[in-house]
């Protein structure tokens, strides 16, 4: 594979962010997703839903190659996904992802845990990684921890606080993978909350997700999955007042 | 209203019985009938043991006496050490020159103390150390400065076994992780070697290494070239060390999450990166007992140089122990040598459990 797709072209801007062709995956002999095909392009906002097991972590987490797909093509912000390990590294540094149990570095305080990317990834000074840690801190409303560990703060908190730590490298897409499962329902909101500023702003965001109501406000296209395939994506409006497909009516009468 | 309610209080008083020594002795030594009944039969044990050692310590014992002095009496003769305490100490080390391994040591623990603190663990530290690793070299070897040469042949004693331990264990923990990181490598080549090397050495007794480093090894040099003694013994020591450290650091790297690989991964972190500033730092904290577990044994270990005709401390003691003077006390200078060895485990351990609960961070 090579660079081949990375063609600068006037209309760039019209070029979609991420850009999946024909993308399959196998865990072994199993077909866990085939003939992938999804186009983002910035500022929209996507989320994903379907039953467990349809592989929807699976899909996302092959945008920032956590895991490898082995056919067809994913390119991101104009670099595509191949072996090479610097471009790897490229496209996960412009790729923020929050998983569902925040994986944030226990060993550090909440304020290195958002100046490590910045530091070693971008090379930025540590006082102006320092300083862009706070703002974002403040943004989800948790400036006044930044000096405890991640082990002292509520799953909330720390969910904001790995929402943070993305933002930190300052990235062109985000992606959630259930961000409020392992959540406590009187936490749910607090995340939900900043996730829906971030939309506001243009942010790029594929989310994973349970929470319908998050789908139908912030949403500008939700797609179901079943048996890895995308069965059906549609605006919100259409996706749950009229689904097209008969699975998809199954998944929304047992979860509505 | 309140009177009342601290009249309650008073009754609700926990039972005398139960606090204080009475109380402690009722529910750790009393509690059933069986626990009586070990409890005093423990006491008369002690009874029975104690007071005759207790005279032959201190009271029947002599500490600072000549040898002949030492044969009229019942009790210890600790004489031994100090009449002896030069060549225990510092062996073959040539006379009148003292001062230099004794200083070389004192800088040795003075740095070993200095590093302890977390706080000061930056990149000066590790120049600090290299000059005074030179400092020391140069103490011990001499031939500059106007301090005869010493080759390492005359290295003996303590100096020898902490030249042996500690640079042992400084030098094979580092190559310990670099093996663990090895093992769990993606490169076939890379884990295969690491796994054959630590495979290998786990196999084969140190002794036995000992004994390859000083008689097999020489015979694959060429003609002419010879390695030093001190420094094969040493190489001996780091290879065996770092395959045991090798193996307790993959289980520390075995225990890490995923999830913090993973999330390492998504913010772009180079391999190195994510190993040194995420995966190690935790890694390296789960297994700081087992390690020290390792380096203990390993500290312990290095007396068994004394089969390469390598004079480390208890060679020296054993030495002394051959005098027909002082042959007889033999369990004094072992109680001795034993304390010395003490001291520094003790020292080795008390610091681990403080690295850990400093290094603790409430998850
Ligand atoms: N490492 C793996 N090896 C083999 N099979 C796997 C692996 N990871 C996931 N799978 C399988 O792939 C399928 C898709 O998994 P995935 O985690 O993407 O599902 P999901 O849609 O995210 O489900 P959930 O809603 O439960 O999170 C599942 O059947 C799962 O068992
Ligand atoms: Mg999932």
């Amino acid at each position: 594979m090579n660079d081949s797709q990375k063609s600068v072209s006037p209309e760039d801007s019209a070029k979609p962010i991420i850009e999946i062709r024909e993308m399959h995956k196998w865990y072994g002999d199993f077909h866990v997703l085939s003939n992938i095909n999804l186009q983002v392009q910035a500022q929209e906002k996507i989320v994903i839903c379907g039953p467990s097991g349809s592989g929807k972590s699976t899909l996302i987490r092959c945008i920032n190659r956590l895991e490898e797909h082995q056919r067809g093509h994913i390119i991101v912000n104009g670099t595509e996904l191949c072996n090479d390990i610097k471009n790897i590294e490229k496209v996960r540094a412009e790729v923020g992802m929050v998983f569902q149990h925040f994986n944030l570095f226990p060993h550090l305080t909440i304020i290195e845990n958002l100046t490590l990317g910045p530091i070693w990834v971008r090379k930025t000074p540590k006082k102006e990684a320092e300083e862009a840690a706070m703002m974002y801190l403040e943004k989800v409303q948790i400036a006044e921890q930044a000096k405890k560990f991640p082990g002292q703060l509520s799953g909330g908190q720390q969910q904001r606080v790995a929402i943070a730590r993305s933002l930190c490298m300052n990235p062109q897409v985000m992606l959630f993978d259930e961000p409020t499962s392992a959540l406590d329902p009187e936490m749910i909101k607090e995340v939900l909350d900043v996730m829906i500023g971030l939309a506001e702003e243009g942010m790029t965001m594929l989310v994973v997700t349970h929470e319908m109501g998050f789908a139908k406000s912030v949403a500008d296209r939700v797609m179901f999955m079943d048996d890895g395939e995308i069965v059906e994506q549609n605006s919100p409006d259409v996706f749950f007042d009229n689904p097209q497909h008969e699975r998809t009516k199954l998944f929304l009468s047992q979860i509505l | 209203m309140p009177e009342s309610t601290a009249a309650k209080r008073e009754q609700l008083k926990p039972p005398v019985s139960n606090v204080g020594i009475i109380g402690w002795l009722r529910t750790n030594l009393f509690s059933t009938w069986y626990n009586s009944l070990l409890t005093i039969a423990m006491l008369g044990i002690l009874a029975w043991l104690v007071p005759p050692l207790f005279r032959w310590v201190f009271i029947d014992s002599l500490w600072n006496s000549s040898a002949e002095a030492c044969r009229d009496i019942d009790g210890a003769c600790w004489s031994v050490i100090p009449n002896n305490i030069r060549f225990i100490i510092l062996g073959f080390f040539p006379e009148g020159q003292e001062w230099r391994p004794i200083l070389a040591m004192i800088l040795l623990l003075s740095l070993v103390i200095y590093s302890k603190e977390r706080s000061r663990w930056k990149k000066s530290l590790a120049w600090l150390w290299l000059i005074n690793l030179i400092i020391m070299g140069t103490l011990m070897y001499g031939g500059v400065l106007g301090m005869p040469v010493v080759e390492t042949s005359q290295w003996s004693g303590l100096p020898l076994t902490f030249l042996l331990s500690f640079f042992g264990m400084i030098v094979a923990y580092p190559l310990g992780i670099l093996l663990a990181l090895g093992r769990r490598s993606e490169m076939p080549a890379i884990k295969t070697l690491c796994v054959v090397y630590i495979e290998m050495i786990r196999g084969v007794p140190l002794i036995s290494l000992l004994f390859m480093s000083s008689i097999m090894f020489p015979l694959f040099l060429p003609e002419g070239v010879s390695i030093d003694k001190v420094l094969r013994a040493l190489i001996a020591i780091i290879l065996f060390t770092a395959a045991y450290i090798a193996e307790v650091v993959r289980g520390g790297l075995q225990a890490m999450p995923r999830g913090q690989y993973e999330a390492a991964d998504s913010l772009g972190l180079p391999y190195k990166h994510t190993m040194r500033l995420v995966i190690l730092p935790q890694a390296l904290k789960i297994v700081i007992p087992p390690s020290v577990g390792v380096l203990l044994s390993v500290f312990k270990d290095t007396s068994l140089v004394v089969i390469i005709a390598l004079y480390d401390v208890l060679k020296t003691t054993m030495v002394t122990l051959s005098n027909p003077k002082w042959a007889g006390y033999s369990s004094e200078s072992y109680i001795f040598l034993a304390l010395l060895y003490f001291v520094f485990c003790y020292a080795m351990s008390s610091y681990s459990r403080k690295l850990e609960k400093e290094l603790h961070t409430g998850h």
